[in-house]
């Protein structure tokens, strides 16, 4: 007997549709053989068999939504020992340039809320002051949210292009592009080769001559070969021309750590570009942010760092249904009231913090949890009013410490409220390491609930 | 359809009109002039920082703009006084800019590197080696963009032509058949370091040739020979057909920049440059043995170019700092 089991397609992948067998009980199969199609939000992959043996039993019906990673999903009459199927590809050198797998066109699927997407809860409700009253709301991934603002710009200004690495034909590495290319011809949907400092520094030519170019970087690790263009061009000419040289530009892409991708694939840039005078730099986290971020990103007349997260693409979220949604750039957001203790986070760590929160809440401390949303310009009055209100301050980012986001964050505050504090800023941060591969190190490195919590108890000297 | 590169004999003197050579006797005689006087003003202590001055590369410039047409792009990097004042600049605002003050072209803010003129279609003066050519092939995508028909010069030097984004922009460009012209103005020397000792294919014009972009080796001391290879150039960039590599063969007089002894050459090997093969005196034999002007209506031009470039030294020196207003301006863009 040996068992196969539910694959998982890529590093972040969890469960999965098994869209089709091809196989059926009592078929002789062989190591290499198509045995089933596997769908996730992001691909749809064929699954290979490692072993030899006669199928004796399908044990997941064909359509079967949401399946777990690791599921037994077939039963084979060969020898021992539970064997998981490979993926033409093996993911992890799949993400490293490739994007993610072969995709058939199809519509998005609707992948079950991920532990990062669970909305707000608890605490006090806090209205979206941008929301109009009476506005319908409805749920869409962050994925298609970023894809949306992007479709609703380019109708809206032909001068708008989208470029990078797979962006057109391939639908995107991460398929956030996905239908751009159908709708607005490869003249604005551009596919550049694997060149980053060439397409950045292109991209930047572009809006100098007055175009309001979107270079999509496939993961923002790979930006590092680009940084010059985004600092010493697009950043900087405005300010060496006297106000004559316009660099109208987003670069977006998804930043920080994945999963158990290395050191070299899973950087948080939010410190590095937020340093820059001339950047904005922008870390939303839900879909609602991340729609109406990016659009205010498109239009605004500077160059825009517009830091995405991958593991928030498939999570859902409600959205205002109403036209032209603009999130207004430079304005944090209090996604939960409270009055014990102010914790600042953005991108993924909100959802962190957020659950943080919950469990404080469970305790007795209770948690104000502002989403800082823009790095640069950062909401300083938002984060020093909560503080005055709280008295305390935990910060919380995916990279590294020293002269992070959060150190900047405590000495704004410690400059502002100095005499409202009863407690020293504390930060939560990744381990002053590269990280690491093995899930144990990894999970070490990064922050966590469990480290939110445990920084907030020390401030709240609990 | 990678075509072979090939040279240009660099004999096209007669294809030139009276007013054509007059013109680029006064455009050249300008930029050595200019440059002659940034060059007292650095020593005075007027100029700061950084000053690459372009003297014995005149022709290139002055070559290269009379085959544009209006609207035509120009982009370099950081020894850009020369184009600047190609381009139509004025020696005034360029001049001021050498010395920080308000009436520059980048209000004192960017400096001798750091001047643009959108006005003149000029895309600066980047002081990043490498950089402006990423930025070149992007505003001719943005031509091809808009279907506007304009075309971008694009300009760097035998030291950048080893930067790795060099490259990565002639494959787009040539992918895209993007409507720009590269410009390589090999003056030998990549700051003290001799093409020889930095390169393994010396000559730059082939370093298209497997992005199948043509190429070809001009003689940059003759202003004319430059303005035929560059309409050759920039009419193929014009018609859709891509990208064109010059490499003009020249030479800089002065060291690197103004801190630069020159030491790594002779100085025979200068003198002989500026006796032999001196880009003005060329235009200047031909006008005369075309009998266009004698030497009294040549000095005259002299005159005239010597009281522009004086004026311009005043007007930098009595224009005033930057408003310490300035300091916070210009660093984005009001939304």
């Amino acid at each position: 007997m040996t068992q196969i089991l539910m694959p998982a397609l890529s590093p972040t992948m969890e469960e999965g549709n098994l869209a089709k067998w091809l196989i059926k009980p009592g078929d002789r199969i062989e190591p290499g053989q198509v045995i089933a199609e596997i769908e996730t939000d992001k691909a749809t992959m064929e699954v290979e068999a490692v072993d030899e043996g006669t199928v004796t039993e399908l044990l997941v019906e064909e359509g079967a939504q949401g399946v777990k990673v690791n599921t037994p999903i077939a039963v084979l009459d060969g020898e021992g020992g539970a064997a998981a199927p490979t993926p033409p590809p093996p993911a992890g050198e799949v993400r490293a340039k490739r994007g993610e797998a072969d995709v058939q066109a199809r519509p998005l699927s609707q992948p079950a809320a991920r532990p990062d997407s669970a909305p707000a809860r608890g605490g006090a409700s806090i209205a979206e002051p941008e929301v109009p009253a009476g506005a319908q709301m409805v749920k869409i991934t962050v994925r298609d949210a970023l894809r949306d603002a992007m479709a609703e710009e380019m109708r809206r200004d032909p001068g708008v292009f989208l470029m990078g690495e797979e962006v057109a034909q391939y639908q995107g590495a991460y398929k956030v592009s996905r239908g751009l290319l159908d709708e607005f011809g490869p003249e604005r949907v551009v596919d550049t080769p694997i060149t980053e400092h060439g397409f950045a520094g292109l991209g930047v030519g572009a809006a100098m001559a007055g175009l309001k170019p979107i270079v999509e970087f496939m993961t923002w690790n790979f930006a590092m070969q680009a940084i010059d263009q985004i600092v010493n061009s697009a950043a900087k000419t405005l300010y060496m021309s006297g106000g004559q040289i316009k660099s109208s530009i987003v670069f977006r892409g998804p930043n920080g750590a994945a999963a158990r991708v290395a050191a070299q694939h899973s950087q948080d840039y939010s410190s590095w570009y937020s340093h820059i005078p001339g950047l904005i730099v922008i870390a939303p986290y839900d879909a609602a942010d991340a729609k109406g971020l990016l659009k205010a990103a498109i239009r605004n007349p500077n160059p825009v760092v517009f830091l995405e997260h991958e593991m928030l693409y498939g999570a859902e979220f409600e959205i205002p249904d109403v036209q032209d949604w603009i999130v207004p750039i430079g304005k944090a957001k209090v996604r939960r009231e409270g009055g014990d203790v102010t914790i600042t986070a953005h991108s993924r760590m909100v959802g962190l913090a957020l659950k943080a929160a919950e469990q404080l809440a469970e305790q007795g401390v209770d948690a104000e949890v502002i989403d800082l949303r823009t790095l640069r310009p950062l909401d300083t009055d938002t984060i020093v009013d909560s503080v005055k209100k709280t008295n305390r301050i935990v910060t919380v980012e995916e990279g590294w410490g020293q002269n992070g986001v959060g150190a900047e964050v405590a000495a704004r505050v410690v400059e502002a409220a100095f005499d409202y504090l009863d407690a020293p800023p504390a930060r939560v941060h990744q381990v002053d390491a590269p990280l690491a591969y093995a899930a144990n190190l990894e999970a070490l490195a990064l922050p966590s609930v469990e480290k939110i919590v445990d920084a907030v108890k020390a401030a709240t000297y609990r | 359809m990678a075509q072979a590169a090939h040279k240009a004999n660099g004999k096209h003197a007669a294809e030139a009109t009276k007013d054509e050579l007059l013109q680029y006797y006064r455009d050249m005689l300008l930029i050595r002039r200019f440059e002659e006087r940034a060059g007292q003003l650095y020593g005075m202590g007027l100029i700061g920082g950084f000053c690459h001055l372009y003297i014995g590369q005149e022709a290139v410039v002055v070559g290269m703009q009379a085959a544009l047409k209006e609207g035509d792009q120009v982009i370099t990097a950081y020894r850009d006084h020369g184009h600047m004042l190609a381009a139509g600049m004025t020696a005034n605002g360029v001049m001021a800019e050498l010395t920080g003050r308000r009436d520059g072209y980048s209000k004192g803010k960017g400096g001798s590197m750091h001047m643009f003129s959108i006005e003149k279609a000029f895309y600066g003066g980047h002081g990043i080696v490498g950089a402006q050519v990423s930025l070149g092939t992007g505003i001719a995508f943005a031509n091809k963009y808009r279907k506007d028909g304009k075309v971008c010069l694009t300009y760097f030097g035998d030291g950048a032509a080893n930067q790795g984004q060099v490259y990565e922009s002639f494959n787009m460009a040539s992918l895209w058949k993007l409507p720009v012209v590269y410009i390589v103005e090999n003056n030998q020397y990549a700051m003290g370091t001799a093409i020889q000792r930095s390169s393994s294919e010396t000559h730059l014009y082939k370093r298209g040739v497997s992005f199948n972009i043509p190429g070809e080796e001009v003689d940059g001391m003759d202003v004319v020979a430059v303005r035929e290879a560059g309409r050759r150039a920039v009419e193929r960039a014009r018609a859709g057909e891509g990208p064109y590599l010059l490499e003009m063969k020249t030479y800089r007089y002065r060291g690197h920049s103004m801190s630069d002894p020159a030491k790594y050459r002779t100085k025979e090997e200068v003198d002989d440059m500026k006796a032999k093969h001196d880009p003005i005196d060329h235009v200047k034999k031909l006008i005369v043995d075309a009998g266009h002007a004698d030497d009294a209506a040549l000095k005259e031009i002299d005159r005239e170019i010597r009281a522009v470039v004086s004026e311009s030294a005043e007007f930098a020196q009595a224009s005033p700092e930057p408003d310490p207003g300035e300091l916070l301006t210009d660093v984005y863009i009001d939304a």
